[in-house]
């Protein structure tokens, strides 16, 4: 600091050195004492959080501090209360049946909030995120469902899966026509022409009723007469605009070459029985769902009649 | 202009090394507080700042405690800053957290009518209305309670301590602690229901928080108010920096008018004013200035203008019988004339004022507007983005859509939703049976409604884009008010 110092002519006091615009200077006032004690406070102060809270690492870990806190050991005591909070609805949840808890507001709000996430951790991964599926992977949104779809089929099949070999898992598969040399490519052709021109969709008539007879004799005992499907044997409904894997010629020629036999994880084998009524109840809200066994309230399942 | 330079006490050397600046001794950095013995002053501004003081400190004492009707479950006290809901309560009106823009516009509003004042009359804020200004002035009294005017006082800080002097500044200090300890106790009363909280506070249940907050205010109006006083106004706070740009030649600012009052010095009764100015010198107005300063040296960033130093003057020109307002309120544009009264030509009415007026109108009648037209319920449609429509087994279409419908009155409300679009759409309610379900919502509660919109196959053919217009109502079934929103139906491109 060698540098001379300017003195203010009108107020005699030492300026800063600094000049903007040629002229304008800065008095070099000095600062109130005790705002000078208000910061060495300040750094005792901040000495006091080394000895109250953890401060500096060490080789096999860090000093504690004397009030020994951690963010782990809060979170896990916030994450506590709330199950703590929970626990109320829980052993309700788990006493009453899935068609009581639909109809009590508090407990279904609470089911479809745990469910959501729940689902987020267990199910998007397959099932996409608004549960909206993909080729193989069954959109839960919509009104077909492989397995039923109202409240004790849903808690079945999240409960013990499908193919999960789980003994109590929905185990039927569709069989594999064309590898095991069943039927001809010609005939599933033929086949995969009939099974189309129930939706209504582009085929080869000549096709299709040359495949009547083989659907009849190799596909009607699950699928029925009809296409309709069967739910007890996870045969899908056939006549309907939801295809799981396509509705492409080619895409059904496939499943009836190879047959298909997709897998769900048996999820009372992974989470609590309250979980999988919470994911249940999450599953019905989405829409798509009926409460209980044959209840057509839905206009979507009015609507499901011939067309 | 002389701005915060304090009659330079704090200069080391002088005129001497002024002169020659080689040997100036090294100035300090820091310096210590000149501690300030403000007189007593007496006269028509005293008064009127009594009068502020009073009104309020009550105004701070006795909000908490009035009461206002919500009904059942809700709280009745008229303003209450419920923090652990989530909502401020101003007596009718019941802001949420989303709605603090009412906040917001309410400092705007205190913003605007500050810079208002001060155009027109300077800092009358610093001067009057300030809780700084009110609680140093209220320590001050208590301190010339116990230790009796600036003379009595700067005789006992003399003194070698003595019992007399122990016990003196024991009670000073000790009402300034109960003051503070008042001061932080009410305060705590705004955020916490004010009778339970008295009664939590003495029998020691209060939530710890309370108990923080009462001794976090407690000390700092101790500290601010008892004893760190004017050096709040001068190094702390911002206030008298930004001010500057709120003054013109038109604003009121209490003034020394140099031009009648010099050449100062001391007057013999009976000889002649003339030949020389009206100010003798006294230093009456220095005396009872709270933060120290010599008006005579101009407008300067320490004048709280307080107007202490006009009574302090007015009296002591009766005394010589000479004219009143020596120091006066008065403006820029009349220190400059010799001749003119204090006030004379003073405009109220210029541009700056009036588009301060303006501005405040303007926020005002928003604010007022926006809160008579405030709904009684709000009501928010959010339609599923994932997916953003499911196909049904038919053929068919799904949207879902998050409905939130939120109570902000009393009582318990009942809502209908209607829903127009493309034809036969038809609603699903996840948690309601039916298609027209009546819809509860409690109180200060927020209600989310889950709903599906649906078109079966054939209908689906009639849509006309993948992104049909839909608007849902929503009526408050008591009242017939209605809400509606805008949203799509989306379907396939």
């Amino acid at each position: 600091m060698s540098h001379r110092k300017t003195i203010d002519e009108v107020t005699g006091v030492e300026t800063t050195g600094h000049v903007w615009d040629g002229d304008i200077c800065e008095l070099n006032k000095p600062l109130p004492r005790w705002w000078l004690y208000t910061f060495y406070v300040s750094i005792l102060w901040s000495i006091g959080y080394w000895v109250v809270y953890p401060a500096w690492p060490t080789i096999n870990g860090y000093t504690k501090g004397v009030l020994n806190y951690s963010q782990r050991d809060q979170v896990q005591q916030d994450i506590e209360a709330w199950k703590s909070g929970h626990a109320k609805y829980r052993t309700q949840i788990a006493e009453m049946s899935l068609a009581d808890i639909r109809k009590n507001d508090e407990l279904f709000q609470f089911s479809i909030a745990g469910g959501a996430a729940l689902f987020g951790e267990n199910c998007a991964g397959c099932h996409g995120r608004g549960a909206q599926g993909g080729i193989g992977y069954p959109n839960l949104n919509d009104d077909d469902w492989l397995w039923g779809g109202d409240l004790e089929k849903i808690h079945q099949t999240i409960a013990f899966g499908i193919r999960s070999g789980n003994p109590k898992a929905h185990d039927t598969a569709m069989p594999r026509f064309g590898i095991d040399k069943v039927l001809d490519e010609a005939q599933i052709r033929d086949a995969a022409n009939f099974v189309r021109s129930f939706s209504h969709l582009d085929v080869d008539q000549e096709a299709a009723k040359r495949g009547a007879q083989i659907f009849a004799d190799n596909c009607a005992a699950c699928h029925g007469d009809q296409g309709k499907g069967n739910q007890d044997m996870g045969a899908p409904n056939l006549t309907d605009a939801i295809w799981l894997y396509g509705s492409s010629q080619e895409a059904v020629m496939q499943s009836i070459r190879t047959g298909r036999g997709g897998a769900m994880p048996a999820w009372s084998e992974r989470l609590d029985p309250v979980a999988v009524k919470m994911l249940t109840l999450y599953v019905y809200s989405l829409g798509g769902a009926q409460a209980e066994a044959g209840s057509a309230s839905t206009p979507a399942a009015a609507a499901d009649k011939p067309k | 202009m002389n701005t915060m330079d304090q009659p330079n006490k704090f200069l080391i050397g002088g005129d001497e090394s002024r002169a020659t600046p080689p040997p100036t001794p090294r100035q300090s950095d820091y310096v210590p507080r000149t501690k300030i013995y403000p007189k007593r002053a007496h006269g028509i501004f005293r008064s009127i700042k009594w009068f502020v003081m009073g009104f309020a400190l009550a105004i701070y004492y006795i909000v908490p405690w009035l009461r206002w009707n919500r009904g059942e479950g809700l709280p009745d006290q008229a303003i209450l800053f419920d923090f652990a809901n989530q909502r401020l309560l101003f007596g009718p009106v019941e802001i949420w957290a989303q709605e603090f823009y009412y906040v917001t516009g309410l400092l705007v509003l205190g913003a605007l009518s500050l810079f208002l004042v001060t155009s027109i009359a300077g800092r009358m804020w610093c001067g009057y209305a300030c809780p700084q200004t009110v609680w140093t002035d209220l320590m001050i009294s208590v301190e010339r309670f116990w230790q009796g005017d600036r003379n009595a006082q700067l005789r006992l800080d003399a003194q070698p301590w003595s019992l007399e002097k122990i016990w003196k500044k024991s009670a000073t200090h000790l009402s300034w602690l109960a003051i503070s300890l008042a001061t932080g106790g009410a305060l705590v009363f705004y955020f916490r229901d004010a009778p339970t909280l008295a009664v939590e506070l003495v029998h020691g249940t209060a939530p710890t928080v309370a108990y923080v907050f009462l001794g976090l205010f407690a000390l700092t109006t101790y500290l601010l108010g008892g004893l760190a006083r004017e050096q709040v106004c001068i190094y702390m706070c911002p206030w008298p920096r930004i001010q500057g740009a709120m003054v013109d030649r038109d604003s009121l600012l209490i003034s020394y008018r140099e031009l009648r009052g010099e050449p100062r010095g001391a007057h013999k009764k009976g000889t002649t004013w003339d030949d020389r100015g009206d100010c003798i010198d006294c230093r009456a107005c220095v005396a009872v200035c709270p933060t120290g300063i010599d008006i005579r040296d101009g407008s300067q960033l320490a004048c709280i203008q307080c107007a202490l130093c006009i009574d302090a003057c007015n009296e002591i020109m009766d005394r010589v019988g000479r004219p009143r307002e020596l120091i006066a309120y008065t403006t820029i544009g009349n220190l400059g004339n010799a001749t003119s009264a204090p006030r004379e030509g003073w405009r109220i009415i210029r541009p700056r004022t009036m588009l301060y007026t303006a501005m405040i109108t303007l926020v005002a009648s928003l604010m007022g507007w926006s809160l008579l037209n405030r709904a009684e319920f709000e009501f928010s449609v959010i339609q599923d983005r994932n997916p953003l429509f499911v196909v049904l087994s038919d053929g068919g279409l799904r949207n879902g859509y998050m409905i939130k419908i939120a109570n902000k009155v009393e009582g318990v409300r009942h809502f209908k939703l209607r829903f127009s679009g493309p034809a036969n759409l038809q609603p699903k309610f996840v948690e309601f049976d039916g298609t027209d379900p009546t819809i509860e919502v409690n109180p200060s509660e927020v209600r989310a409604v889950k709903v599906f919109l649906m078109l079966s196959g054939p209908q689906r053919k009639e849509l006309r884009s993948d992104a049909e217009p839909v608007t849902i109502e929503l009526q408050d079934v008591e009242s017939g008010k209605t809400a509606s929103r805008a949203t799509t139906f989306r379907s396939p491109p």
